[in-house]
């Protein structure tokens, strides 16, 4: 990936998490801890289980839709991270040829499902995570975290790493299009090109933290980054988010729903489901 | 590499996101400590840096591949360990947010397997002790190269170990390891170059980094020692639960003696009940095994059926789950012991 696409792409999550809209105002803990529930429960299924995955995408889909995420945008990103779980689950048809199930003729092995089921799992996960970021914002689950007990060093460090982040992408895309104009189109850089690239890239890094210092110093740096946006307390909107949302987790993690709906409508035509 | 959400159990992401962490909390701790604020800005820029750093590519001579820095030995080296494993986990965090590199859930093991073994292990055991106190070009390039290798080699293990626990994959151990270890040979190859490359170049530039880079690291030298015992207790789980699986172990051997059977019953109502039902429920390795021996042995596919035949009849009987157990279980153990250290110590100072 290119460091403007990259620049690119956060800046799209960004965007997408300064709306407005009643998602958005939802304190982030409850936005977090939904999350992590969800996960849990959600990969937490056998690993031959395919329909019962399915109910799950409600969560990701719902949130999507009423924090006014763009489903085109999710399912791209999560396109992208299907390489890696490809690639180990490829092997999975190949090794678990037991069958499972039958569909008319077609056996279905066991190999099959598990797979499947991996990358129900993956586009489930990524979107998730990725409408989470989009609908609460990077230092509103940074905060989030925060208050949930992680430790002071780490925050700060996230909220400087994210701050931080564009100023030096940037300076290294201004790196790589003075290195461009000067040679020939469409090659990468040798390995001694990139160690002067790098090498003075790190070298004004240091500086910069130098320069960082001194500024921070001058405005009275106590070790926090002060907070500039308005604490949001964990209301009833907040309880009420988290309950449904686990009542639903639960529901679909212990229930399956999928079969239950399946046996009914078999039930209303005799003769198709055994 | 990273570790995906898609690949892992509850059980095994939920573990390696207590070892990190309880690492995360006892890093914070250490520079909260020692911590001159100048190092605040450092760590953040340098982060960041080896984020945009990782998407510049350089093409790689004669192979027509291309390669880019990981960055976590760098950090090591410029920022000592404590400092540089917040900055890596920084990184991964915002890879995994933003990007969906990895997920949320094995962030854990992602902030393990890339940050915990270089920076614990690979920089203080091999880079430090190479390179010395006065590093010329020939050391760094030797200490960078062996250093990196070897983190990235266990963080690739990490990963195999990772998937083959949590069993969503059907991937056999063998096959899974002999896929990665040689792929991040090569990454760490690379990546070893490259670290020693630009610290060679900022050696030349800024001697004054490499005299006095790290405050406070002389405060307790307790470090290495738990680092040698965690290195023991890996070696130990892996190479000798080999020799203890086949039999069993002596009480269960002298239980079986004295009433016939191989595990005492268990009385089937009240907390025990309970307790072993919870216990069922969350152990992954139970008898020092996976769930599930007979799924284990069918994954042992046609390609490698010589090879497994092999090892299966050679003494020691050397299994996947069982060394898996072996490790696993002592790094639990490890974890634990690290946990409750830190409660421990984190109630003291309220008292005093």
């Amino acid at each position: 990936m290119g460091i403007d696409n990259a620049l690119h792409d956060i800046r799209c999550l960004d965007d997408l998490a300064a709306q407005d809209t009643p998602l958005h105002r939802l304190d982030a803990r409850a936005k977090v801890l939904a999350t992590l529930f969800f996960l849990v429960s959600m990969l937490s299924l056998g690993r031959y289980e395919v329909s019962r995955l399915l109910p799950f995408a409600a969560f990701p889909l719902l949130m999507a839709v009423q924090g006014g995420v763009p489903l085109g945008l999710l399912l791209r990103r999560a396109a992208l991270a299907l390489p890696f779980v490809l690639f180990v689950g490829i092997f999975n048809p190949l090794l678990d040829r037991s069958v499972h199930l039958t569909l008319g003729t077609v056996a279905v092995s066991g190999g099959m499902l598990s797979f499947a089921s991996i990358i129900l799992r993956s586009l489930l996960a990524v979107t998730t995570g990725l409408v989470l970021v989009a609908v609460t914002g990077f230092d509103q689950i940074c905060r989030a975290l925060g208050l949930l007990g992680m430790p002071t060093a780490l925050l700060v460090q996230l909220q400087f790493l994210y701050r931080y982040l564009f100023v030096l992408a940037d300076e290294a895309v201004r790196m790589l299009h003075a290195r461009a104009q000067r040679c020939a189109p469409g090659t990468r850089p040798s390995l001694r090109e990139y160690r002067s690239l790098l090498g003075s890239l790190l070298l004004r890094t240091l500086d910069r933290a130098g320069r960082i210092h001194q500024a921070m110093l001058c405005r009275g740096f106590n070790g926090q980054m002060p907070e500039l946006r308005a604490g949001t307390p964990f209301g009833p909107a907040e309880w009420r988010f988290c309950l449904l949302w686990g009542l639903f987790l639960v529901a679909v993690r212990i229930l399956d729903l999928p079969m239950y709906l399946g046996g009914k409508a078999g039930g209303l035509m005799p003769g198709v489901l055994p | 590499m990273h570790m995906a959400d898609a690949l892992i159990s509850p059980a095994v992401g939920g573990i390696m996101w207590t070892a990190s962490a309880g690492l995360l909390a006892y890093s914070s701790q250490r520079l909260k400590s020692s911590l001159d604020d100048s190092r605040v800005p450092l760590m953040g820029v340098l982060a960041a840096f080896v984020f945009a750093a990782q998407m510049i590519n350089f093409s790689i001579p004669g192979t027509g591949s291309s390669g880019h820095l990981g960055g976590g030995l760098i950090l090591a080296v410029l920022l000592g360990p404590h400092a540089a494993f917040l900055s890596i986990a920084s990184v991964l965090a915002v890879q995994a947010l933003f990007f969906a590199d990895g997920g949320l859930l094995a962030l854990g093991c992602n902030i393990f397997n890339l940050g915990f073994f270089p920076c614990f292990l690979a920089y203080p055991l091999i880079f430090k002790p190479l390179a010395g106190q006065t590093p010329d070009k020939a050391k760094l390039m030797a200490a960078s190269v062996i250093a990196a290798v070897v983190g990235l080699q266990l963080g690739a293990f990490g990963v195999v170990m990772e998937t083959v626990a949590s069993g969503i994959s059907d991937l056999p151990f063998s096959s899974f390891v002999l896929l990665m270890q040689p792929i991040h040979l090569a990454i760490g190859l690379v990546e070893g170059v490259v670290t020693a490359m630009l610290l060679v170049f900022l050696h030349k530039a800024r001697p004054e980094l490499f005299g006095a880079i790290q405050p406070g690291a002389q405060v307790r030298s307790l470090r290495p020692v738990i680092i040698g015992l965690a290195l023991a207790a890996l070696v130990c789980g892996g190479s000798f639960s080999w020799f203890a699986a086949s039999d069993p172990d002596g009480l269960e051997w002298a239980m079986g003696k004295v009433s016939g059977k191989e595990e005492l019953e268990a009385p089937e109502h009240g907390i025990h009940a309970t307790l072993s039902a919870l216990q069922k429920r969350f152990a992954f390795l139970p008898d020092y095994n996976f769930k599930e021996p007979e799924a284990a042995g069918r994954e042992a596919a046609p390609a490698e059926a010589g090879l497994e035949g092999k090892q299966a009849e050679s003494w020691p009987n050397v299994s996947a789950g069982t060394s898996l157990a072996g490790v696993l279980g002592g790094f639990m153990t490890l974890c634990l012991a690290g946990i409750v250290a830190l409660l421990l110590r984190r109630r003291a100072p309220d008292k005093a």
